[in-house]
């Protein structure tokens, strides 16, 4: 998969990020809202936003699956998704290139096995105009 | 942004030791498929850590016993499914020897088991594990993943991921044939004999 597009603005402008994430087949990771308590969600968090600010997401639909392990249906993401996360350019900011980054925090299983929490960087790279 | 990776490991309880038939003094067959040979069984490595009364449990404390070691957590589906089954097992089993102990992987800790053992009425202690304790069992990447070890403090088997409860419940039972009733079945010479050579 690919890196994350590069998103372009004039200070002030709205830019929305999308942030492209595949879970590999047969295995599932816990929606950003998962309907068990105990359960692990996905959530992007930021680190640092630059010359951006906001960062608002929006999470894809998440899947209702019923699983052998589980009494009731969880709340998944599976296969190829995407997170969109929308900025503002900063009124302030630097005409030029910049990098905002976050973490993705997941924890993933499959139908018998699940795998301990993890998380991945995340680069967003931007252009103010 | 890099693709999401999920460990691809492969699901299998560890199919090492030859199929053993042992008959209990009680005519009871139990098939065991997966349970190494006592010869090529390793010694479970030891460990301490806290229970939830904060004292602290040693592998080594429970030698004698056949011991369930669980490696497993909260947000585990798969082994919040064994859970009931392992309940079930300590209270069966414990006049026989057995203990179940469960170590959790959750990363913070009693805060999050603590109510989950309340909810699930879990009989049967729980220690809090960390990166090291998996890491001595081979790194753990996965969960379920459950030990059975023998009398002597050695694994027996592994399972990783969800196993079947048949598969574990014969296992342990295998385990818990008493060594001299299953010496009863073989040829048994008697004493007198043998002290008057």
């Amino acid at each position: 998969m690919g890196a994350i597009g590069k998103v372009e603005g004039k200070r002030n402008a709205a830019v929305v990020a999308r942030i492209p994430v595949t879970v590999e087949a047969g295995y599932h990771v816990n929606s950003n809202s998962p309907l068990d308590e105990y359960l692990i969600p996905l959530k992007v968090s930021w680190t640092a936003k630059g010359s951006l600010v906001g960062g608002e997401l929006v999470y894809p639909k998440a899947s209702i699956e019923k699983y052998e392990f589980a009494d009731k249906p969880l709340s998944v993401f599976a296969g190829s998704f995407e997170i969109a996360a929308g900025f503002k350019v900063a009124a302030d900011a630097p005409a030029g290139p910049g990098i905002a980054a976050g973490k993705l925090t997941y924890q993933a299983c499959n139908a018998r096995m699940c795998f301990r929490p993890a998380t991945v960087d995340i680069s967003i790279p931007y252009q103010v105009d | 942004m890099r693709r999401l990776s999920v460990p691809a490991i492969l699901f299998c309880a560890l199919t090492l030791g030859s199929f053993l038939v042992y008959r209990s003094s009680s005519t009871r067959t139990v098939k065991a498929e997966s349970l190494r040979p006592p010869g090529e069984r390793k010694l479970a490595p030891d460990f301490a850590l806290k229970d939830a009364d904060g004292r602290t449990v040693r592998l080594s404390d429970y030698r004698g016993k056949v011991v369930l070691l669980d490696f497993w957590a909260t947000w585990c589906g798969p082994c919040r499914m064994e859970i009931p089954w392992f309940i079930e097992m300590q209270r069966e089993n414990r006049d026989r020897g057995f203990e179940v102990l469960g170590v959790s992987m959750d990363d913070h800790g009693w805060e999050d088991v603590k109510p989950f053992l309340q909810e699930m009425k879990v009989n049967y202690r729980i220690v809090i594990g960390n990166d090291q304790t998996a890491e001595i069992y081979g790194g753990v990447e996965s969960l379920p993943t459950t030990f059975l070890i023998d009398r002597e403090g050695r694994i027996a088997v592994v399972h990783v991921g969800l196993t079947s409860r048949k598969d574990i419940q014969d296992g342990v039972e295998q385990l818990l044939q008493p060594e001299s009733k299953a010496a009863l079945d073989r040829t048994l010479l008697p004493a007198a004999s043998v002290r008057s050579r």
